[in-house]
């Protein structure tokens, strides 16, 4: 299929193209009365990271939402590394995906929320090993083993035993981060992860994830109101309003220079 | 009328056999209501209306009858179909059929406490449904309805008294057996009254204190 959109004709640095990791096409969302997104159509190359930004609204959230599974499509498709996440063929027919069909896509999928979501009833460890343990078949000490690292990585080893209520939200955010890592993804979505944080702890968990980003081992798709993170992770950035793509680019274009005047408006309110 | 303290020594063991009785039902009555209740709520989320529907139905019908027409049912119109069983069993059976549909509420709330994001993680770690409730949602759940619970097992404790009606030797029957025999129940029925209050009160403290315990973390 042709790209329809400029968001789809990103080029890898050799010059080729890639198949692209996650595609969306022609995807239609709707809430009670509300078309939130309208034939959207874009698609993230594998190892790319993608900010999305624009005004709340935009859809934004929706499109993570719909990536892990939260909610369902009204219309298109979405297909993520080559398997379709909404559409399955039963008899020869082209049928709504069943849970059994999402389930191995779902896999490669992690998410970090805005509100950290960890298990309360857990320590931070059991947090951590809990998924893999049950969906990945680990064994436990190995999953330990590994939830350790991931702990040593985010800076939190010596919180291994903590009840998560006991940390800060900077502390339960990078357990977030650690807890979506050891499922091994190969995308991580980030939904606002630093809108609920306290100022003074926003920092640590953008100097976490700038590790992540460049590390390649994850493409990471994130929403964010932070335009310096998104100037320095995102290899692409898309511009939302009313659930379309306004523009897109490599973030040194979209933040300099960009072409739409909705751009140029919605970067001046946010500075 | 004077109060006679060689007489409440006389009859005390007879009481203590009585109040051994009544913490029976008590605990196994609340055993039942604990667990039925909880199946209540399951069911009550069952996708298809055709169980959800028929479930709700007997609920309320039960949380709406008084527990004694529910007691006498059981005791008298069952062994006519040759279901039978002994009046502590009857009793037990009563008492936690009946409890559970206050606990299934209580669940239903707790159950509903969770939030929404924790089910939204579990989905984003790809957890199995099943497993999401053993180990996400549930355990989150019963935490905060403890100390409901625990106002239920007091108030069924204080409705025990109701299985006398089936021929229970609980406490009350044995107070009243005491009194039948002497022509004296200002003791035995005192004494009744105030182990209820003795026990009680301490109970609903001890509930006090865990609400506390459970509300910190």
């Amino acid at each position: 299929m042709a790209p329809t959109d400029s968001a789809t004709e990103e080029r890898t640095p050799t010059g080729g193209t890639t198949p692209p990791l996650i595609r969306f096409d022609r995807v239609v969302k709707r809430f009670g009365g509300v078309t939130v997104l309208d034939e959207l159509d874009f698609s993230v190359a594998a190892g790319r990271n993608v900010t999305l930004i624009g005004p709340s609204g935009s859809g934004k959230t929706t499109i993570l939402r719909l990536l892990m599974t939260l909610i369902r499509p009204d219309g298109g498709s979405i297909t993520v590394d080559g398997d379709n996440l909404t559409h399955m063929v039963r008899r020869g027919k082209l049928v709504p995906a069943d849970e059994k069909h999402v389930r191995p896509i779902r896999k490669k999928i992690g998410m970090v929320f805005q509100q950290f979501n960890l298990f309360p009833n857990m320590r931070v460890l059991r947090n951590l090993t809990e998924a893999p343990v049950r969906v990945l078949g680990m064994d436990r000490d190995e999953a330990e083993i590994r939830a350790r690292e991931l702990l040593e990585m985010v800076g939190l080893a010596d919180k291994a035993d903590a009840h998560c209520a006991h940390l800060s939200g900077g502390q339960q955010q990078r357990v977030a981060i650690a807890r979506a890592l050891a499922m091994r993804p190969k995308v991580l979505l980030l939904d606002e992860v630093t809108s609920a944080l306290d100022p003074e702890l926003v920092a640590g968990v953008l100097d976490l994830l700038r590790d992540i980003a460049v590390s390649g081992d994850v493409t990471l798709v994130c929403v964010t109101h932070e335009m310096g993170f998104a100037r320095d992770v995102s290899d692409q950035v898309l511009m939302f309003d009313a659930g379309r793509v306004v523009e897109s680019g490599p973030p040194e274009k979209i933040f300099s220079d960009p072409d739409h005047q909705r751009t140029r408006d919605f970067l001046r309110a946010v500075r | 009328m004077d109060w006679d303290w060689s007489y409440v020594w006389d009859f005390m063991p007879q009481i203590l056999d009585g109040l051994v009785v009544t913490l029976k039902a008590t605990v196994l009555g609340s055993l039942l209501a604990f667990g039925l209740g909880l199946v209540w709520t399951l069911l009550f989320r069952v996708p298809s209306r055709w169980v959800r529907w028929p479930v709700r139905a007997v609920v309320e019908f039960v949380r709406d009858t008084p527990l004694l027409v529910q007691l006498f049912f059981l005791f008298y119109v069952l062994p006519t179909l040759d279901i039978s069983f002994s009046p502590l069993v009857t009793g037990v059976i009563g008492l936690g059929l009946h409890y559970s549909t206050y606990t299934a509420e209580v669940y239903r709330a707790g159950i509903e406490a969770v939030p929404r994001g924790q089910w939204e993680a579990a989905t984003a770690l790809s957890l199995p449904r099943t497993h999401t409730w053993v180990a996400v949602v549930l355990p989150q759940a019963l935490r905060r309805v403890v100390p409901a619970l625990g106002n239920y097992v007091i108030a069924m404790f204080k409705d025990t008294p109701l299985l006398y009606a089936i021929a229970v030797l609980d406490m009350l029957k044995q107070a009243q057996e005491v009194g039948a025999e002497s022509f004296r129940y200002l003791e035995p029925m005192t004494v009744v009254g105030l182990l209820f209050v003795v026990i009680a009160y301490p109970t609903s403290l001890l509930i006090r204190l865990l609400e506390r315990r459970l509300g910190t973390h």
